[in-house]
C-alpha cells in the first residue's frame, strides 16, 4: 500500500551493519568495509550492509561544498607530534590513543583521494608526482596541504558508492532514533527514520551501527538572523543528530562542554587559515595594531598551553576579544599589506596567479564570502576585509573535541582501569579503561562512531574523518563475526516507533483547522519558531555572541529552566509536510545537544577554553581540579543527565612542545 | 543567502530520471512545484526555505539548464554583485561580478581523472582476515606509520 501524509507506509529491513550518515566518515567506512566483507564471507559469515543518508552522498556532510585544503596530512612527521599538537590546541584534554591512532593512518586516505582524482598542489619540480611516491605538497601550515577541492566530496563519494554498490545505499532517508535491544538495554538493535520524499517510515534492525551524522550547528543564535540565517560556518544541515541519538541510546558522551568558535571573515564566514598561513597576512585592529603581537603577554596567563609556537585556537580568539571588549573594532585581515608584500618579488603573471589563489580559497569552500566581497566591492589586494568570531558550534573533528566516548587501540599503553579519585561516581555499567574490545565502539554494545562522533580527540578534519570511518568499519565486521548468532530485537513496537516519529504530523493534522493563520495556533509550534527560541536561550544565557561568550552559574540556571520548558514544547512541534518533519526532528536533536552542552558547562567549574567560553564565576584554567574529562550519560526515560569525571593521562610526552 | 531559479530557463528536468536540484540539495531546500500551486509556475523548481540556504551552490553547479543563480543575502549584502560558476567534468569556471560593474574570471581544475572512472580496489591487496583485530587498514596490511616507539611513555 502506498503511504499518504499522516499514514505512512512502513518499510522494515534487517541488516547486519547499518551506517547512518553520508559524509567523510561514512564514505571511509563504505570504502574500507567491502574487502573485509569479502573475507568474512570466505570464512562463512555473509554480512549485509546498508548506508542511509538524509541527503545525496555526492554532496552531503561537511565537505559537500568542497574544500581548499586537507588539514591533516602528516607526511614525514611522527604520529606522536600530531597527538601533541591536537592536545595543546584543545588545552591539554584529549585522548592520545585516539589521536595517535588517527595520525598513523590518515595519510593513506589522502593518498587514495589523490589516486581517485583529487588535484593536490605540489612544490615546483614535483608537479604530477603523487604524494605516495614522495611528491612534495604545498603546505600551508605544519599539517595542512593545499588542493583544488571543488569536487572533493564528489570524488570521495564516487569511490564510496562504487565500492559499496548503489543497492546498499539509501538516500533521502533521515534516521532520527536508535533503538536499543529488548534483551539488553546497553546494546543497539536498530534505528528508525523517514523518507523526506515519500510517505514512508523505515525501521532497520542491525547488529552493528556506525553513527556518523555530523556535528552541530544552529543551537546558538547566528549573527545573521534574516535571509542570511543559513550562512552558518559549519553546515546548517549538521543538526547534532550524532550526539543526540547516541545520548538517547545511552552512550557515554565526553567533553560536551567543548565548543568551537572560528574566527572568520565577517558575514560570509569565509576561511582565514590560508590568509594567515599561506599568504602570511596579519589581523589588525581599527588602529592598524597587530593584536597577536600587542596582546601576546596574555598568553602567559594560561601555562603551559599558551607557550607553544602556535598558540591554541581559543587563546588566539582570547587575544582578539580583548580588542573587541575594549572598543578597538573593527578587526581586519590586512590582505592589502600581505598581497602587496608577496607581489614585490613577483612577475605580473605570478601576481595574477596569487590573486586567483586568494579567490579560489573562497570559491572552493565558502562561495558565500565571495558573494559578500562582490557585493561590497572588496578586492583583497585593494581593500582589507573584516574579521569576526562566529556563534559557537559543537563538533569533534575540528578545533573542538565534544562527542562520544569511544573505544581506542590497545597497543599504545592506554589506561585499562579508571584512575580518577572520583571513579566511584561513574555509573557501574560503564567500562573502566580506554579500550573495550572493538575500536570505535561506544559504551553501547554494537554502536560505533567516527569523525565528528568521536569525542576527546579533534583535529581530524576531512581526511581524518575518512580514516576514522575506515577504522570503525573494520572493527564492525569483527564485531559481527564475533556475534554472528546474535539476533537483535527492538525494545519498542514498530507501531509505537512510527507514532513517535509522526507526532509532529499528528499535531498539525489534528489542530490545523482551529485557526485561520496556519502558523499561529495555540496547539502547536512551528519547527522554525522552536529553533529561534532555542537559539535565543543559548545565545543570551549560555555564552553566545551577545554576551561575548560569557556566562555564570546563575545564567546557566535560568537557561536550564527555560530549556526544560522548551523540551516539553518540542513535543508540540508541527509538521505540515515532510520537509517540516525533517526540520522538526533536526530540532529535537539540537535541543538535546544544547542540553548536553549546558549540563557539561555547569559541571566543569573553570574556563578551560578562554576565547571560546568564559564562566565568569570561575574565570581561570584550573589544572589541579579540572585537567580531566567530563563525561555524561542520559536516561531517555527519566530525561536526567549524569555528569562525572574521568582521569586524563598522557600517552606521549607533552613537555617537548615547550622546549 | 539564497539561490533562485530563472523562470525562463528551468524546465523542471522534464525527461530526466530526477530533478537535479531537488535531488542534490543537502538541506532539502529545492522543491518542484508540480502544479504551480506554490509559486504560480508549474513544473519549475524553487527554493522553499531561502533563509536556510548555506549557499553551497550544489544546485547551481548541477542544474543542466544553468537556470539557478544566487542573489546574496538581502539582510547583509549590498545588491548588484554575483558569483556564477560553470562546472565541467575536469574544471570549473567562475565569473565574479562586483556591485560596481567590474568583473573577474577564474578557472580551476576540479579533477584529474574522468568522472565515473574510479576503480576503488584496483591494484589493492585483499583484506587479511587474520589481522582484523589489529590496528591498520586493508590497503596497508598493518599500520602505515609505526612511529617512534620511545614517544609512547606509558607503553
Amino acid at each position: 500500500m502506498a503511504g499518504e501524509f499522516g499514514n505512512p507506509e512502513i518499510v522494515e529491513e534487517e541488516v547486519d551493519i547499518l551506517i547512518i550518515g553520508g559524509g567523510m566518515g561514512a564514505c571511509g567506512a563504505a570504502y574500507e568495509i567491502r574487502p573485509w566483507l569479502d573475507q568474512a564471507k570466505a570464512e562463512g559469515v555473509d554480512l549485509t550492509v546498508k548506508l542511509v543518508d538524509k541527503a545525496a552522498v555526492d554532496r552531503s556532510g561537511a565537505v559537500a561544498q568542497g574544500l581548499s585544503a586537507i588539514n591533516t596530512y602528516l607526511g614525514e612527521q611522527d604520529p606522536a607530534d600530531y597527538a601533541r599538537m591536537v592536545s595543546n590546541d584543545l588545552m591539554g584534554i584529549t585522548r592520545d590513543d585516539l589521536t595517535y591512532d588517527l595520525g598513523r593512518h590518515v595519510d593513506d586516505s589522502v593518498h587514495l583521494f589523490e589516486e581517485w582524482g583529487l588535484p593536490v598542489w605540489k612544490q615546483p619540480g614535483d608537479e604530477g608526482k603523487p604524494l605516495v611516491e614522495g611528491g612534495k605538497p604545498v603546505r600551508s601550515g605544519q599539517w595542512r596541504i593545499m588542493i583544488n577541492g571543488e569536487s572533493y566530496k564528489r570524488i570521495v563519494a564516487e569511490a564510496a558508492t562504487t565500492a559499496l554498490g548503489v543497492e546498499r545505499i539509501q538516500e533521502h532517508v533521515f534516521i532520527v532514533k536508535l533503538v536499543n535491544d529488548k534483551n539488553d538495554q546497553h546494546r543497539i538493535a536498530g534505528a528508525v527514520g523517514f523518507s523526506v520524499r515519500e510517505d514512508k517510515v523505515f525501521v532497520y534492525k542491525c547488529k552493528a551501527c556506525l553513527l556518523v551524522a555530523g556535528g552541530c550547528a544552529n543551537i546558538f543564535r547566528p549573527r545573521s538572523v534574516g535571509e542570511g540565517a543559513g550562512r552558518t560556518w559549519y553546515p546548517v544541515w549538521n543538526a547534532g543528530s550524532t550526539y543526540a541519538m547516541a545520548a538517547e541510546a545511552g552512550a557515554e558522551l565526553t567533553m560536551m562542554e567543548s565548543r568551537f568558535v572560528p574566527i572568520c571573515f565577517k558575514d560570509g564566514y569565509g576561511p582565514v587559515d590560508a590568509w594567515f598561513l599561506l599568504f602570511k597576512a596579519k589581523a589588525i585592529n581599527a588602529f592598524s595594531e597587530a593584536y597577536m603581537d600587542t596582546n601576546k603577554a596574555l598568553l602567559a596567563d594560561f601555562p603551559p598551553y599558551g607557550q607553544t609556537k602556535v598558540p591554541p585556537s581559543c587563546l588566539r580568539n582570547h587575544l582578539m576579544l580583548k580588542e573587541m571588549r575594549e572598543g578597538r573594532s573593527p578587526i581586519y585581515m590586512d590582505t592589502v599589506t600581505a598581497l602587496g608584500k608577496l607581489a614585490e618579488t613577483m612577475t605580473p603573471k605570478e601576481t595574477k596567479q596569487l590573486e586567483a589563489e586568494a579567490w579560489e580559497d573562497l570559491l572552493d569552500m565558502c562561495i558565500g564570502q565571495a558573494g559578500v566581497w562582490a557585493g561590497e566591492n572588496i578586492e583583497p589586494q585593494k581593500k582589507n576585509s573584516e574579521l569576526m568570531p562566529t556563534e559557537p558550534y559543537l563538533l569533534g573533528s575540528h578545533s573542538g573535541c565534544c562527542g562520544i566516548w569511544a573505544s581506542g587501540p590497545e597497543d599504545l599503553g592506554a589506561p585499562t582501569s579508571e584512575e580518577h579519585p572520583e571513579a566511584d561516581k561513574i555509573p557501574a555499567h560503564l567500562p573502566e579503561g580506554w579500550n573495550w574490545g572493538y575500536r570505535g565502539m561506544t559504551t553501547v554494545q554494537g554502536l560505533f562512531t567516527a569523525a565528528d562522533g568521536v569525542g576527546a580527540s579533534g583535529h581530524k578534519f576531512s581526511s581524518g574523518s575518512h580514516a576514522e570511518g575506515r577504522i570503525a568499519a573494520k572493527a564492525m565486521v569483527k564485531f559481527c563475526i564475533d556475534n554472528k548468532d546474535h539476533r537483535p530485537e527492538l525494545d519498542a513496537t514498530v507501531e509505537d516507533l512510527v507514532e513517535a516519529i509522526y507526532t509532529p504530523v499528528r499535531n498539525f493534522l489534528g489542530h490545523k483547522d482551529a485557526t485561520t493563520a496556519i502558523d499561529v495556533n495555540p496547539n502547536y509550534i512551528t519547527p522554525k519558531m522552536l529553533q529561534f527560541r532555542l537559539e535565543k536561550i543559548m545565545d543570551e544565557y549560555v555564552a553566545g555572541v551577545s554576551t561575548l561568550y560569557q556566562t555564570n552559574a546563575h545564567m546557566m540556571g535560568v537557561a536550564e529552566l527555560k530549556l526544560e520548558m522548551l523540551k516539553e514544547d518540542a513535543e508540540k512541534m508541527r509538521a505540515k509536510d515532510l520537509h517540516e518533519l525533517l526540520r522538526a526532528w533536526e530540532n529535537h536533536h539540537r535541543v538535546l545537544c544544547a542540553e548536553a552542552h549546558l549540563k557539561h558547562s555547569q559541571f566543569r567549574e573553570e574556563s578551560r577554553y578562554p576565547g571560546f567560553f568564559y564562566r565568569m564565576d570561575y574565570n581561570f584554567v584550573d589544572e589541579e581540579n579540572w585537567k580531566c574529562f567530563v563525561n555524561s550519560i542520559y536516561d531517555k526515560e527519566t530525561k536526567i543527565w549524569t555528569c562525572f569525571r574521568r582521569a586524563h593521562v598522557d600517552l606521549v610526552d607533552k613537555s617537548k612542545l615547550f622546549k | 543567502m539564497p539561490t533562485f531559479v530563472r523562470t525562463d530557463q528551468c524546465d523542471g528536468c522534464k525527461g530526466q530520471d530526477k530533478v537535479s536540484c531537488v535531488y542534490i540539495c543537502p538541506h532539502d531546500l529545492m522543491k518542484l512545484d508540480k502544479d504551480g500551486s506554490d509559486t504560480g509556475w508549474a513544473m519549475k523548481a524553487f527554493n522553499q526555505e531561502p533563509e536556510q540556504c548555506w549557499e553551497c551552490y550544489a544546485c547551481v553547479k548541477s542544474c543542466p539548464q544553468q537556470a539557478i543563480e544566487c542573489r546574496h543575502y538581502a539582510d547583509v549584502v549590498p545588491m548588484g554583485g554575483s558569483v556564477q560558476p560553470l562546472r565541467g567534468t575536469d574544471s570549473i569556471a567562475w565569473t565574479v561580478t562586483f556591485r560596481n560593474g567590474t568583473s573577474k574570471r577564474f578557472g580551476f581544475p576540479i579533477r584529474t581523472t574522468p568522472e565515473g572512472s574510479i576503480d576503488p580496489y584496483g591494484h589493492k591487496p585483499a583484506a587479511d582476515i587474520s589481522k582484523i583485530g589489529e590496528p591498520g587498514v586493508f590497503t596497508l596490511g598493518g599500520v602505515q606509520k609505526p612511529g617512534d616507539a620511545s614517544e609512547l611513555i606509558r607503553k
